[in-house]
């Protein structure tokens, strides 16, 4: 039997809320599947649309955004920018015929360590199960074929 | 190597970005910690190899004074671009290891963290995974420092004003010290009068002084000090700017008495008819009337009316007040008014308030009158209290022969919400054990109890006081249910010692309630800024190194609005505050992270989305003028100083104009490609 399938997944999270929750699942011990590699940026708010695209064109199978809940922002209403745009987002992803399934948000406070922890583990099962994310290189060897205009 | 000028720009952006780039990367083991999990010699070879990397290396403590000089000597020997440290958390270390680039001549923001602690070798089994993790993380932060940019630390101004929120003893404590440093201080208390919770109580443990007589002197203390101005009755209802230059907006609340003129007579309050009004400052216990003092220590000594039960704001008849009043303090056209601050740091103090206890359906508590909290039995034996400092049933006045005290009443109690340990009622029940027994002579007392936790100096010799001269007989086991039964309080619990059931008919019982935040903290938290924990208590930076500073720097917490505390540790929190407050006053200038918004004028379409954006305030609008002064275009212009650095604006910019320092699109990109 061949081995399973380890996704890669890149993760878009806040300083002040998600990254210091990751921090908190590390000083806690917890144990959590080593799939996902965080980028550190200061506010969900910078999180531009083009990241995540980014990161799946690179080749991760699953992106996910995280920040402070609803109201709680460092920033004040950086998150709330953040949720806008991801929906503006959905609609794009969706006609680009990427499966809305691959990219994941969710709000994980600074104290909340062992929701970090359980949320790394269902996203990491949820992008197993799609299996690997070769539409993006498809498509590029398509569009890279001559024309027959 | 492309020399012509026209080029000089692209060629300095792949020299800097890639050919030039010596990057250090050092790799942690933090003893076991990492390395148990993380093949470092491994991570250093792997790294080692990847292009723009001048030296791997892996040692067992880099953070150690010996690991901090190896960072420094392989800067200056290898002429090193940039250095990325594979550790714990840059929340951790950050600091450190850019003050160690500084010193070997390296600008300390050429300098990351790659997070392979926390993030990696804590949270994972399986050293392959790990050290492939490890790899990416390291390489991924490689990939970003090579894009760093020489960023200067920005300076802001400080004003040396300190407003702390909270008139207990913890903010009186941090406001008279930060006052007797010399520094000016404004006291904000959103009740009449100064004190808090510490005034309501008798005698405290566990020397068993009593409260007011160590309070007050303080409450009269900060009211008169030069440096102390003092705001009763009032609220912070807005809090801008940051650090060393936060604009606060205060409400004073209507008193309808003008504490000027006013002398604090108390005639209005002796011939105010409706004196019917349950006293909040007795629990409940005792009477005031509708103009009046919370208690007769207050400070300011000054009445107030309140409004909900004055007669003339119900009826429009009465004014027994204005009458009577000499010297025509009395206004009750008064209107709330708001008085703005310039502030450089804020202390926190706004204390706590006991947990409803009727939570618990099966105690009875609002059932039956003889049913008291700590803090209403505090009441019944303080000097100054409704009774006198007798110990007085509520509902006919008589002497409680046999007293049950349930502790844990809230604390502890998952199903109530209430998981964490309230700290204080163990020992406050045994100090109720010990009044009762000083007071009620031949009286009974009876303490179901879960654990006893008495760690704190000459705390659990004072336990064992209350139990072996007072003759608290403890119980341990829980109450299930309370009842009348021909005239007595019936109690069910368990003595679990014994293994048996027992019911103990009582004439009063006493509920040692859980401290729990303020009932508006979470609202609170939000309008000032600060983060706070999921029962409302506000979240300090740092549980064990930064204890007493929020997450949001010139903001820092006193007292129990951070968690459960009793008296000596809210005093310690409060004076930690005052000292970091004071080290912030004593420079002229602040250094801030350059994590700011810049703009590129020349491609700024001025489109405005980022002025939306911006949760600060801090982009303006500039005008372009060409020589003859003639506006040729208006773009957006970042100020550094009220930019805070979220980068919302970034993401918002259409023409890619605006960029973040420290998290520049190249540098985000990068770090992506590097995974």
């Amino acid at each position: 039997m061949s081995e399973p399938f380890e996704p890669k997944i890149v993760a878009f999270v806040c300083t002040y809320c998600t990254y210091a929750g990751a921090d908190l699942a590390g000083t806690s011990r917890l144990k959590y599947a080593p799939n996902v590699r965080i980028v550190r940026l200061p506010c969900t708010g910078r999180i531009s649309p083009m990241f995540i695209l980014k990161a799946l064109q690179k080749g991760a199978d699953g992106v996910l955004v995280s920040g402070c809940h609803p109201g709680d922002c460092h920033f004040t209403h950086g998150n709330y920018h953040a949720r806008r745009r991801w929906t503006v987002f959905r609609a794009l992803l969706e006609f680009t015929g990427i499966p809305l399934e691959r990219v994941k948000f969710s709000w994980i406070s600074a104290a909340e360590g062992g929701k970090f922890a359980d949320f790394m583990n269902s996203v990491t099962e949820d992008i197993r199960k799609l299996g690997p994310f070769d539409q993006y290189q498809r498509l590029i060897n398509e569009t890279e074929a001559p024309a027959t205009l | 190597m492309p020399q012509c000028p026209m080029h000089r720009s692209i060629s300095s952006f792949i020299l800097k970005d890639c050919i030039m780039a010596k990057i250090g990367v050092f790799i942690c083991h933090c003893g076991e910690n990492i390395g148990a999990k993380v093949d470092c010699t491994k991570l250093a070879a792997t790294m080692g190899e990847h292009p723009g990397v001048a030296i791997a290396v892996d040692y067992k403590y880099f953070c150690s004074d010996p690991g901090q000089e190896s960072v420094k000597r392989a800067i200056r020997e290898n002429n090193l671009t940039g250095v990325v440290v594979a550790a714990c958390s840059p929340r951790m270390h950050e600091a450190t290891f850019r003050k160690a680039c500084a010193e070997a001549g390296l600008n300390p923001y050429m300098c990351e963290i790659a997070n392979i602690r926390e993030q990696c070798s804590w949270v994972h089994n399986d050293p392959v995974m790990a050290t492939e993790k490890a790899a990416d993380i390291t390489r991924s932060m490689v990939e970003k420092v090579k894009r760093n940019n020489n960023l200067q630390p920005i300076e802001v101004p400080v004003t040396r004003r300190a407003l702390v929120i909270g008139g207990g003893i913890a903010g009186i404590q941090a406001a008279l010290d930060i006052a007797n440093a010399g520094q000016e201080v404004v006291l904000v208390e959103r009740e009449p009068t100064l004190g808090g919770h510490m005034a309501q109580l008798s005698e405290t443990f566990p020397t068993l002084d009593c409260s007011q007589c160590i309070m007050t002197p303080r409450m009269v203390e900060a009211a008169q000090h030069p440096k102390i101005r003092l705001l009763t009755y009032a609220e912070v209802v807005g809090v801008d700017g940051y650090i060393g230059n936060f604009h606060v907006k205060v409400k004073m609340k209507a008193r309808y008495v003008d504490t000027e003129s006013c002398t604090g007579c108390g005639d209005c309050i002796t011939k105010c008819p409706n004196k019917k009004i349950s006293s909040e400052f007795d629990c409940g216990l005792g009477k005031r009337p509708a103009i009046y003092t919370p208690f007769a220590q207050s400070v300011p000594n000054k009445p107030i009316i309140d409004k909900a039960n004055c007669t003339y704001f119900k009826n429009g008849k009465c004014k027994v007040c204005v009458k009577v009043c000499q010297l025509n303090s009395i206004n009750f056209e008064m209107q709330d008014e708001f008085i703005d601050l310039e502030i450089g740091a804020i202390v926190v103090a706004t204390g706590f308030q006991v947990q409803d206890n009727s939570v618990y359906g099966e105690y009875g508590y609002g059932k039956y009158k003889d049913i008291i909290n700590g803090l209403q039995f505090e009441r019944l034996a303080s000097a100054s209290g409704p009774t006198s400092g007798k110990i007085l049933r509520p509902s006919d006045g008589k002497e409680p022969e046999t007293i049950v005290f349930i502790q844990c009443a809230g604390s502890r109690d998952p199903s109530k919400g209430v998981r964490y340990c309230s700290k204080i009622c163990c020992m406050y029940t045994a100090k109720h054990a010990m009044l009762y027994a000083h007071k009620v002579h031949g009286g009974k007392s009876n303490i179901f109890y879960m654990d006893i936790r008495a760690a704190g100096k000459g705390y659990d010799e004072f336990t064992r006081r209350a139990i072996e001269d007072d003759e608290a007989s403890y119980l341990r086991g829980r109450v299930s249910k309370v009842w009348e039964e021909n005239g007595k309080l019936m109690v069910r619990g368990v003595d679990t010692l014994l293994g048996k059931p027992v019911v103990i008919a009582a004439d009063m019982v006493v509920l040692a309630t859980a401290m729990v935040s303020q009932p508006d903290a979470k609202d609170f938290a939000k309008t000032i800024g600060i983060g706070y924990d999921e029962y409302g208590f506000f979240n300090e930076a740092h549980l064990k190194l930064r204890p007493v500073e929020s997450s949001t720097a010139g903001i820092f917490l006193a007292g129990a609005c951070q968690s459960p505390k009793d008296i000596p540790d809210s005093v310690a929190q409060a004076s930690a505050s005052a000292s970091k407050i004071l080290a912030l006053f004593s420079k002229e200038k602040l250094e801030r992270e350059p994590v700011v918004a810049t703009n590129n004028e020349a491609t700024c379409a001025g489109c405005w989305g980022c002025v939306l954006a911006c949760p600060y305030n801090a982009i303006d609008k500039k005008d372009i003028l060409d020589r003859s002064g003639k506006v040729i275009k208006r773009v957006a212009s970042v100020n550094p100083g009220l930019c805070q650095g979220c980068g919302t604006c970034v993401s918002f910019c259409r023409s890619n104009s605006l960029d973040l320092a420290g998290f520049t699109e190249k540098q985000i990109f990068a770090e992506v490609m590097g995974l």
